[in-house]
Formats: structure tokens, C-alpha cells, sequence
């Protein structure tokens, strides 16, 4: 292991002579056949922000997990102030002081604020003096972090911002002294990142410490003190962050020199393949999810589509992939097509020349329990060269799964392999081969390498631009701005169900998308 | 229709209730906590049989009851060890568990009393007297309200007291206090609850065993208090109309006396196919009348007046996501 | 990877349920005083030792594929179907109106009518949860749950105050006309020469609850709509994606369930009964539920899990006749099977997957 920190000497924030907020010697542990952590060492100076970052299945949350007392490690120990501590739940992580703010919040939806907050914390067994106490507590760590949120309010009611305030909040409430963040930012706007990382730098004054899960490089260099980076399990090495470079790290995290930038030709684009004018759609709850969106795409060219999660770009390609019901006029070659229909018009898109690599390929691409095979006939049961009679052309269909598994390296290439047992960029080419040699004029492909592996990253990304250049259009969706500046011909950003403006991926910077992704227009921008 | 007819409909009407609205809240404080059960005949016919078999056999009804509650328990804790220790299909837990209490009760009666798989019938102690309230005989001639409350609210036996104490218990508890807050969580988001250091298996079990004593209770009324003794699947389908009510409530205490009491009073009128023909101007089947706790609830569901949504987290086991 | 093998999760996990279950079956009949070897004996010669035997085990079987069935298309669709019961109720009335409504020439007519009859029944009947479940968003576990109960009341209102003949005290339909008479198992062996014995019900049903089997398994792993409602039912969103309706698929899926669970009425209705009477359905329902679970929701697997019930049924009423067991000792085996196999499938299930798992890492590390 290489300890870059441990030499540089201690942290400023902390006396020479103090034990470490947190200590591992010597995690591991393994699910089954897979090594999720191996003999993991770390230290978590006190009163310092410290970031982990490594890629999807690094094990970053499998060891943020066993701190937290939900997995139990395999062997290995932790100390907490120095002091050896058995963490078998997430009791005893309380009780030592640990905080958890999970990717996915721990909210009752329809308890009050207040409720969630002394969820598990209660005085004693009747709920009024606990409530009024907590009433009273809250408001005073709520004034003291800036975090003001509505005791009462409901947590369906309020965002997700507020909502992650919530859970920081049921942390200080409980007393946690190191408090855990695992991925805080997806779903945040730059700006709300940005008020994040305030209340951690005040929590860091107050002597909190705090450990950052993530596996975005520019976080982790705004905000931490010293960061540990994580491969396949490993922990590969602990830098002060004032002496490294995101190109440090990031070769650090795929352990090669990584290709940021993607080889591609300048596009030629042809006619208008796709026409969105003034497009909008309603959700289930009556939330108005597309606000009037209007755009082109081109043949031979690939739109990005670049935005915070949870503005409306999922929406957009639900919509366009006949997922969801909207209003307002899209057309295809010149044709428009019905937005009308609920939940049933993916085939005729299909039909009509529009393939669709969903954002996400466990819940809506792939069936996971389905072979290889099932899954390449998916979406497209109906089509001739799949039937014989009235019925499936089972072999047929295997034969021609073969082939493509063989042309986009699917490994291992087993038709008869259910698809949860390929790892996530394998699952994602058997995906892109069904779609992509379906041969559409327009693809939809959204997050197109959210949690797989480089070496795939790179063949999934020269697929798009190869059918790129045989001339079709492509709308890419990705909140990773590095895959939208690499991939894109042109860039969309969304904010809150509009498009904010078109920019050219030469002529931008991440700075001024990062701006119109939190809802900066020009306009405003300039004033 | 007269007054004292009335008083008499009532009077069942409450008897009626009394076994529905204690499955009612059983089952909701076990779906409350995430836990499906559809097993709430079989917790109850298992208790009304071994609540009689006791009761007979050591002439105290108060043993027979406790009988009655420790089988419904163990019930309970089958389920809760099927759907929460082993993360298997709630649904599939109690149909397996009504088939058992339905040929159980009958395969032990028979060995026990070689009666035909009922018990002989109870006398005396060995069964729940009706109790006379305060001033019951006093209040008696009353206009109005004596008989209201002489005739209809007195002389129940004492676990129809039981039944509507724990309506409001059932609210405070749920409502008020750690436990239910807790519950109430566990049933929507178990993931919150763990995290927050409280045991998910632990406070379902807890719910599934309130549900279970609840179920005793049940159980032991329809044979000691409702009945003198137990007949083959005496329950007669009272563990799903507690079931159709607790939709029917909303998940709500006050709610399910409502409903429970509804349902007390079609069941009532089933009975009394004289007063039916009085009241409707068209020949109303008693069919009709048997069903329609059954029909109201479809309504219900369909959502046309009113949604009953259920506790989120509702059937599905805890696995803790990695 | 999968932990398991293929065969442990078809085969080995469920047998060693089956026998947990069957061990405390025994062990039940030890607690009555009498002995279980004894009444194994007996339960199998009377099940299996004449073909009288046979052709009762063979009638009930008939019931519980065709419930099993059931239970089993709406399985695929994810959907739990818990309202048999009632179908094959409402399934037993359409075919009673069908047999009744015509002085029927032969069975050959007859017989096509009456499914049809039942099927229509059944789904219609299904039909309603189904529409309230894609439309409404209604539980259709506690929607079945309740059509059973006025599927009952239905019945019972048919038979009390429409179906009874003038006269009659007895809450049945009139005794259905001879040319609706269907052929029985001897009937039909006898064209072969092979004797059977002539008093026991099962009857030509038992075949076409066979090729119901085949046509399902054909549904489900053949046809397009087949892999649009398995896709489904393992996962709405992906189908959404692939653009497959779920109205569409819960509501043909609860069709041809309660088609079948109608289907059922032409074995016990019109094979044995030939009239119709109040409970015909007698919890075959219900047992469909474990029929489909035993058999993992494969025709071939509910084929042989309905034997096995009606081996239990057969038997069990041997034993009441022979043994003085009641016959509800095969209820509390019935319950006993569903809890082992289905509830606490994965009490099996865990342990034997760490054996495996074990096996496979001490075999790699070999390498």
C-alpha cells in the first residue's frame, strides 16, 4: 500500500500526539465468491474532512457499511479515538459516535421531519416530552449548521435537499462526532452541493470528522483534507489532497493512465432526424416533470444532454421511448408521433426507427432473471425474424444472440446465462447490441456507463460514436459532464424541466454548464 | 320496527363486533408493521378450540383463555418466524396456517372428546358470564336511555369490554408512545429503522405477537362468551371480514370500531330475516347481506370513495440492501 | 452465478421440504395415538393399490391441475391469484346453466359447451379483481380474497332461490340430463381393452386437464404473449420499457387463470356430481396454491403436485374409513405441505445453498 499521508506527517487540524477519529487495521470481507473488501488499513485524522473515492464496486459503501455495523467484517478491527470497538449493529455505531448519511435516504416518507429525527433516539417510552425536547434541541443545531427545515413538515412534501438536511440533522441529533457521507451529491444541483460542503466545513470547525464517499474528483478536491482511493477492494492510497491532481487520483482509481478524452472526427451532420417542440409531460403525481422542451437532433451527430439528476432528463427519454404520456409535437423523418398512449407504445417506436438503452439497465433494460438470449429478443417479441408459426423462434433467436455477443465481446458469451450473472459493462453490451443493431435512425441512450468498468467505458463509447458516424442521430443523456463534454457534437443542459441553453462542446467550459445546470441563464449570469 | 327490536339488533350487533374488531386490530398492528396476515381465522379458530378444550376440561374459563392465547401465539410466532426469520411469503404463510387450524382443531377435538371434532358444550364457569354494569338495574326504567344502557351496553361478558377498551389502547399506543412511533415506521420504511439502531426482526415480532394475544382474545370469546364450546370452523370466515374492516378502517383504531361495528350490525341482521323484511321494501336476500362486508370493501379498494393505502412496506421481508 | 444448481432448486430443495412436512405429518398421527407406518400402508393401497384407487386419486388430481395451473399463469405475471376458490365456483355455475339449458343428444356436444361455459364463468369472475387491480391499483390478493366470499354467496343465492327444482328442499341444482353424462376413466380403457374399475369419477376431464398442461406450457415459454407476461412478472418496469401494457398483461393473465380455475367445474360438476351443489369446490382452491408452488410453476411440476394431493386426499379418506383418523388429518397435512414447501422454503433453501457454496470454494481453492 502506498501512504503518501502517513509520511507527510500528521494533519494540521489535529495534534500530533492524538489517536486517529478512526482506524481500520486490516479489513475484509467477501460475499460469497466476491472479495468486496480486501485487508483494508486506514486512518481518519479528528476534526478533518477525508474523502474515499473510487469507481462503482470499488467497496467503498461495503466498508462504510461494516462501520456502520451493517455487514460484519470477515476480520480485521476498528478503533474508534484509538479504542479497539466491536461495531456488530448500527447501534453500537450510534453509540460510538458514527453518523450515516446515506445515497439512498433512511426516511419515513409520511412522518414529520421531527418524527425521523427522533426515530430510534427517544427518551423514554411515551412520545410527547420526547418530541417537545427534540422540538427544542433541533432548533438550536438547526440555527447553529444553518440548516433550517420545518419540524413538521412531511418528508414526501419537501425536496431532496432538505431532505439529506433531515438526515444530517438525525445524525447530530443522535451526538455523532464523525459523520459518513456516501455519495451526497448525486441529486443535488451545483449550488446545493455547494451549501453542502459549507455545513460540512462548519461541522469540520466544530471538531466534527467527516468521511466523503464519492467517486467524483472535483468534490473531492473542493472539499477534503486527505482522500483514500479504493480499486477493486483495495485501498491503494491515502494523499493529502493539497498534494495531488485529479489526474493523480484518477489513474490512481482505474490503476492505468486513463483516456479522459474520447477519438472521434468532427461530426457531419445530415437532415433532422428528430424534432421535440415544446414538449411536456406530467407525472403520476400531477408534478409537472417537462416544461415545454424543444430541440433537434440531427443524422450523424449525437446531442448530450447534460443536467443534474432528477431534472427531467430521465422524463425526456421516457417520453421520447414511449414510456410515459406527454403533450406538445415530436417528429421522426418528418412524421410526428403520438405521445398520447400510457406505458404501451414502446414497440411501435421500435417500429418506427427509435431504439432506447435505458438509464437504468437492472430496473428497465434487462430482465435480470432472463437469459442472455430472452434478453435480446426483449422489446422486440414481436418481430418477424423472432417468430415461427405463432409461436417464438426460441433457436433462432439464440443463434442470433451468438453472433451478437460475439460482435460487442460480451463475456462470458453464453446465451443460456441469465443476465444477472454478467458483470455490469457485459450487462450493458448485450444491451447496446440490441439496440444498436436493430439499426435505428434515432437512439436513446441514457447513462450509458453508470456503473461499469473502463475497459468497457471505452468500447460502449467508440459503439455510440461508430453509429454515429454511419449517419444516425443520437441523444445522450449523462450526468457525468466528462461524458457529455467527450461524446457530444452538441449540448443541452436541463434544469428543473426546461432546456437553459445549447452550447458547443469546444467553445464551453464545465464552469459555465455547471452554471446553467443549477439554473443560471446567461442573462442572469452576465448581471 | 320497535324500540325495543332495535335494542335487541344492537345488543347482537355488539356481541357480533366483538370477535371482528379484536381480529381487526390484530391484524393492524400487524400489517402496521409490515406484516401481512391473512392468518387471522386460523390464530383464532386454533384459540377458540383450545380456549373451550381448557375451559371444559378445568372448569375456569380464565385457564381456557389463557389456553386460548398461548395457541393463538404460537401461531403467531410460526408466521413470524416463516416471514421474518426466513423471508418467506406472508400470504403463503397464512393460507398454510388456515389450512393447519382448520384441520388441527377437529383432529385434536376428536381425540380429545370424541365428539366429532367439537367440544362438549360449557356451563357455568367454564364459560364468560355477562356482567351487569353499575347501576344497570337502577337505570332500567329510564325511558330512552336505560335501555340503552342496561340492555345494550350491560350484560356483555367482560372481553366485549376488553374489545372496545382496546380501541382507544390500540391508538395510544400506536400513536403516542415509542413502541408505536416505531411500528408504525417499521411498517413504511424498515430501512430507517434499522439504520436508526432499532431491530427491524425485533419490533415485528412484537407486532406479530400482539396480533397473536389479540387473536387468543378472539378466538376465546367466539367459544366461551358468543358460544358455549367449539364447533368445526366455528370462525366461519370472521378472520377475513376483520381483515375486509381493517381495509375498510384505513389502518386506523377509531376507524376499525366503525367498521367492525358495520359489519357487526349486516351480520346481526343476517340473523334476524324478520326485521330484514320490515326495514327493506324489496325482498333482500339474506345473501346479500352476508356478502356485503365483502362487497363494500371491493368499493373501497376500488378507490371510488375514498383510498385505502396500505403500509408501504407492506409483504415484503427486510433484506438489508449492501 | 447462481448458488444452486439447477436441479438442487427443481428437485432436491422441495422433496426435503415435502419430507419435513410428511415427518411432522407423522409425528401428528403418533400425538392421535395411532401409527404412522400403518397408516402410510394404508393411504398408499388405497391411493394407489386398486384402480378404484386410482380413479378417485386421479379425479382430485384433475381438480388440483387445473387450480394449480391457475395459480401458476398468474404466478408468471407476478400476480397472486388467492381467489381459485371463487373462480372455480362461478366456473361450476356456468357449467351447470350449460348442461341444464339443453336436453344435451351427447357429450361430444355437450362437453365443449360446458367449458366454455365454466371457462367464461371463471374469468369473468376473475375479471373484475383484475380490471380493479390494473385500472385501480386495488390489492388483488384482498380482492380475490373477497370474491370468494360473494362467489359463495352467489352460489348460494343460484341454488336456494333460481337452481332448485321445484320442490326441493335441498340447496342443489336438478340433476343435469343424461347426454351431458361424461364418459369415465372405464368408459374410455374399456375401448382398449384395459380394465377400470367402474364406480370411481375420474373421467375424461383428467385428459384434458393433461392437454391444459401442455397448452399452458406452451403459453408461457412459447408464445409472444407468453414472454411478454413472464417478462412482466418479473419485472412492470422493464416491461413498460419494452413496451408491454401491464393492464394488458394482468388482465389476459387473470383471464386465462380463472378461465382455468372454471375449467376445473367439468371434472367435479359435470364428471361426478351431474348437478350442482353448494361447496363443490371443497378447497380445491386453495390447494392449487401448493400444487403450483411444489411444482415451481411448471406444468410438469403441477402435473405430478396434484397427483401427490390427490394421493393425500385418496388416501386420507382411506384413513378415516379404515383407521379412524378424520379426514381432516389430510387438512393439517395439506397446511404442513404449503408451510414447508412455500412459507418456510427458504429455511430449506439457505442451508443447502451454504453447502453448495462451500463446495464450490473448497473446489476452486483446489484448483
Amino acid at each position: 500500500m502506498k501512504d503518501l499521508a502517513e509520511n507527510s506527517g500528521p494533519t494540521p487540524d489535529a495534534g500530533p500526539d492524538a489517536p486517529p477519529a478512526i482506524e481500520l487495521r486490516g479489513i475484509s470481507k467477501a460475499f460469497g465468491p466476491v472479495q468486496a473488501n480486501k485487508d483494508i488499513s486506514l486512518k481518519v485524522a479528528k476534526g478533518t474532512i477525508h474523502g474515499i473515492i473510487g469507481e462503482n464496486g470499488a467497496g467503498k459503501s461495503t466498508l462504510m457499511s461494516i462501520l456502520y455495523g451493517f455487514y460484519k467484517a470477515d476480520s480485521g478491527e476498528i478503533l474508534i479515538d484509538g479504542k479497539p470497538t466491536e461495531i456488530p449493529d448500527s447501534q453500537a455505531a450510534i453509540a460510538a459516535g458514527i453518523g450515516m448519511v446515506f445515497q439512498h435516504f433512511k426516511l419515513v416518507e409520511n412522518f414529520s421531519v421531527l418524527e425521523n429525527v427522533v426515530l430510534g433516539a427517544e427518551d423514554g417510552a411515551l412520545l410527547r416530552p420526547t418530541l417537545s425536547k427534540a422540538r427544542k434541541h433541533l432548533t438550536q443545531i438547526a440555527k447553529e449548521y444553518e440548516m433550517n427545515v420545518d419540524p413538521d413538515a412531511l418528508i414526501e412534501e419537501i425536496g431532496v435537499g432538505m431532505q439529506q438536511r433531515v438526515e444530517i440533522l438525525k445524525s447530530l441529533y443522535r451526538h455523532a462526532d464523525i459523520l459518513i457521507l456516501d455519495e451526497p451529491t448525486g441529486v443535488l444541483t451545483p449550488a446545493e452541493a455547494d451549501h453542502l460542503f459549507r455545513i460540512l466545513r462548519g461541522l469540520k470547525d466544530e471538531g466534527k470528522t467527516i468521511i466523503l464517499i464519492t467517486h467524483k474528483l472535483r468534490e473531492i478536491m473542493e472539499v477534503t483534507d486527505t482522500v483514500s482511493v479504493m480499486r477493486r477492494g483495495e485501498m491503494t492510497a491515502t494523499v493529502k489532497t493539497a498534494e495531488t491532481s485529479p489526474e493523480e487520483l484518477a489513474e490512481l482509481m482505474v490503476g492505468r493512465k486513463v483516456l479522459l478524452r474520447v477519438d472521434k472526427t468532427p461530426a457531419t451532420p445530415g437532415k433532422t432526424i428528430l424534432k421535440v417542440e415544446d414538449l411536456k409531460v406530467v407525472d403520476e403525481d400531477g408534478v409537472e416533470r417537462l416544461k415545454g422542451v424543444s430541440f433537434e437532433v440531427r443524422a450523424g451527430e449525437i446531442l448530450g444532454i447534460a443536467g443534474v439528476a432528477g431534472n427531467g432528463q430521465s422524463e425526456l427519454l421516457e417520453v421520447l421511448g414511449g414510456m410515459m404520456a406527454g403533450t406538445g409535437r415530436v417528429e421522426l423523418n418528418g412524421e410526428s408521433i403520438d405521445l398520447t398512449g400510457k406505458h404501451s407504445d414502446g414497440l411501435s417506436r421500435r417500429k418506427r426507427g427509435i431504439s432506447h438503452v435505458p438509464e437504468d439497465r437492472q430496473r428497465e433494460g434487462l430482465i435480470m432473471d432472463f437469459a442472455a438470449w430472452e434478453n435480446v429478443a426483449f422489446g422486440y417479441q414481436y418481430d418477424d425474424s423472432y417468430k415461427s408459426g405463432w409461436l417464438m423462434d426460441n433457436a433462432g433467436i439464440r443463434r442470433d444472440t451468438e453472433g451478437k455477443m460475439e460482435r460487442f465481446d460480451v463475456r462470458p458469451p453464453n446465451p443460456q446465462l441469465a443476465a444477472k450473472n454478467f458483470s455490469g459493462g457485459n450487462q450493458q453490451k448485450i444491451v447496446l447490441a440490441r439496440e444498436i443493431e436493430r439499426n435505428p435512425d434515432l437512439l436513446l441512450v441514457g447513462q450509458p456507463t453508470r456503473g461499469v468498468d473502463i475497459g468497457a467505458i471505452e468500447f460502449i463509447h467508440q459503439s455510440l460514436i461508430q453509429l454515429r458516424d454511419a449517419g444516425k442521430a443520437i441523444l445522450l443523456v449523462s450526468v457525468e459532464l466528462d461524458e457529455i463534454m467527450g461524446l457530444s457534437d452538441r449540448i443541452a443542459v436541463m434544469f428543473d424541466g426546461r432546456i437553459m441553453g445549447e452550447r458547443l462542446p469546444g467553445e464551453t467550459t464545465e464552469g459555465e454548464l455547471g452554471l446553467l445546470m443549477a439554473g443560471v441563464t446567461d442573462g442572469e449570469g452576465a448581471a | 320496527m320497535d324500540f325495543s327490536t332495535l335494542i335487541q339488533i344492537l345488543d347482537s350487533t355488539l356481541r357480533l363486533a366483538t370477535p371482528l374488531l379484536l381480529a381487526c386490530l390484530a391484524g393492524l398492528f400487524s400489517e402496521r408493521s409490515g406484516i401481512f396476515d391473512i392468518g387471522l381465522e386460523a390464530k383464532m379458530l386454533i384459540a377458540a378450540f383450545f380456549s373451550a378444550a381448557v375451559a371444559y376440561d378445568s372448569g375456569s374459563v380464565w385457564l381456557g383463555l389463557l389456553a386460548g392465547i398461548a395457541a393463538s401465539m404460537v401461531f403467531a410466532a410460526i408466521h413470524g418466524v416463516a416471514s421474518i426469520t426466513f423471508r418467506g411469503n406472508q400470504l403463503i404463510s397464512g393460507v398454510a396456517l388456515n389450512f393447519l387450524a382448520s384441520g388441527m382443531t377437529v383432529l385434536i377435538a376428536q381425540n380429545w372428546f370424541q365428539q366429532g371434532g367439537r367440544t362438549p358444550s360449557l356451563l357455568g364457569k367454564a364459560r364468560f358470564e355477562p356482567l351487569t354494569l353499575p347501576f344497570a338495574d337502577a337505570l332500567k326504567d329510564v325511558p330512552i336511555l336505560g335501555p340503552l344502557y342496561s340492555d345494550l351496553l350491560s350484560g356483555h361478558s367482560i372481553l366485549v369490554y376488553v374489545a372496545l377498551l382496546a380501541v382507544p389502547a390500540s391508538w395510544w399506543v400506536l400513536f403516542r408512545t415509542r413502541f408505536g412511533l416505531r411500528l408504525r415506521a417499521v411498517g413504511e420504511n424498515p430501512a430507517a429503522v434499522d439504520t436508526a439502531g432499532v431491530s427491524v426482526i425485533g419490533l415485528r415480532y412484537a407486532a406479530v405477537a400482539i396480533a397473536g394475544l389479540l387473536c387468543g382474545i378472539a378466538g376465546a370469546y367466539l367459544a366461551t362468551g358468543l358460544q358455549a364450546g367449539f364447533v368445526k370452523d366455528m370462525t366461519a370466515g370472521r378472520g377475513y371480514i376483520a381483515l375486509a374492516a381493517l381495509i375498510f378502517a384505513k389502518w386506523r383504531p377509531w376507524y376499525a370500531l366503525g367498521a367492525c361495528l358495520l359489519f357487526g350490525l349486516l351480520q346481526a341482521l343476517a340473523l334476524r330475516t324478520d326485521v330484514v323484511a320490515a326495514i327493506f321494501p324489496f325482498k333482500m336476500p339474506v345473501q346479500l347481506l352476508d356478502s356485503l362486508p365483502y362487497i363494500l370493501t371491493v368499493v373501497i379498494l376500488a378507490g371510488f370513495v375514498g383510498k385505502a393505502i396500505p403500509p408501504r412496506a407492506g409483504g415484503e421481508p427486510y433484506v438489508k440492501e449492501r | 452465478m447462481d448458488v444452486m444448481p439447477k436441479w438442487a432448486d427443481v428437485l432436491l430443495v422441495p422433496i426435503i421440504s415435502l419430507l419435513l412436512a410428511f415427518a411432522i405429518s407423522a409425528l401428528v398421527i403418533l400425538g392421535i395415538g395411532k401409527d404412522p407406518v400403518e397408516a402410510v400402508k394404508l393411504m398408499v393401497s388405497g391411493a394407489f393399490g386398486s384402480t378404484y384407487g386410482w380413479g378417485y386419486t386421479l379425479f382430485y388430481a384433475t381438480n388440483f391441475i387445473f387450480t394449480g395451473l391457475a395459480f401458476a399463469v398468474a404466478s408468471h405475471a407476478s400476480l397472486f391469484n388467492i381467489g381459485s376458490e371463487g373462480q372455480a365456483t362461478l366456473g361450476g355455475l356456468g357449467v351447470a346453466l350449460v348442461c341444464l339449458a339443453l336436453p344435451w343428444p351427447h357429450w361430444t356436444l355437450a362437453l365443449p359447451a360446458a367449458m366454455i361455459g365454466g371457462a367464461l364463468f371463471g374469468a369473468a369472475w376473475a375479471f373484475i379483481p383484475a380490471w380493479l387491480q390494473a385500472k385501480r391499483g386495488s390489492h388483488i390478493v384482498i380482492t380475490t380474497i373477497m370474491f370468494n366470499f360473494i362467489g359463495a354467496a352467489v352460489l348460494n343465492y343460484m341454488l336456494v332461490n333460481v337452481m332448485r327444482p321445484e320442490g326441493s328442499m335441498d340447496p342443489a341444482s336438478a340433476k343435469f340430463p343424461p347426454g351431458a353424462s361424461l364418459p369415465t376413466l372405464h368408459d374410455i380403457l374399456a375401448v382398449f381393452g384395459i380394465p377400470f374399475s367402474k364406480s370411481a369419477p375420474a373421467n375424461i376431464s383428467f385428459l384434458i386437464a393433461l392437454l391444459a398442461c401442455v397448452l399452458v406450457w406452451l403459453l408461457i415459454w412459447r408464445t409472444r404473449f407468453g414472454f411478454e407476461l413472464r417478462a412482466y412478472g418479473r419485472s412492470e418496469s422493464a416491461a413498460v420499457y419494452a413496451g408491454i401494457s401491464p393492464s394488458k398483461i394482468i388482465i389476459v393473465a387473470m383471464l386465462i387463470s380463472g378461465g382455468l380455475s372454471g375449467l376445473m367445474a367439468i371434472n367435479n360438476v359435470m364428471g361426478e356430481a351431474e348437478r350442482l351443489v353448494l361447496n363443490s369446490v371443497e378447497g380445491a382452491g386453495f390447494i392449487g396454491i401448493a400444487v403450483a408452488l411444489m411444482g415451481r410453476n411448471h406444468p410438469i411440476g403441477v402435473a405430478l403436485a396434484a397427483i401427490l394431493f390427490g394421493f393425500l386426499y385418496q388416501g386420507g379418506a382411506e384413513l378415516a374409513l379404515w383407521m379412524s383418523i378424520p379426514r381432516e388429518l389430510i387438512v393439517v397435512i395439506q397446511g404442513l405441505v404449503i408451510l414447508f414447501t412455500g412459507a418456510l422454503d427458504n429455511m430449506v433453501r439457505m442451508p443447502i445453498e451454504r453447502i453448495f457454496l462451500a463446495r464450490r470454494l473448497s473446489a476452486k481453492s483446489g484448483e
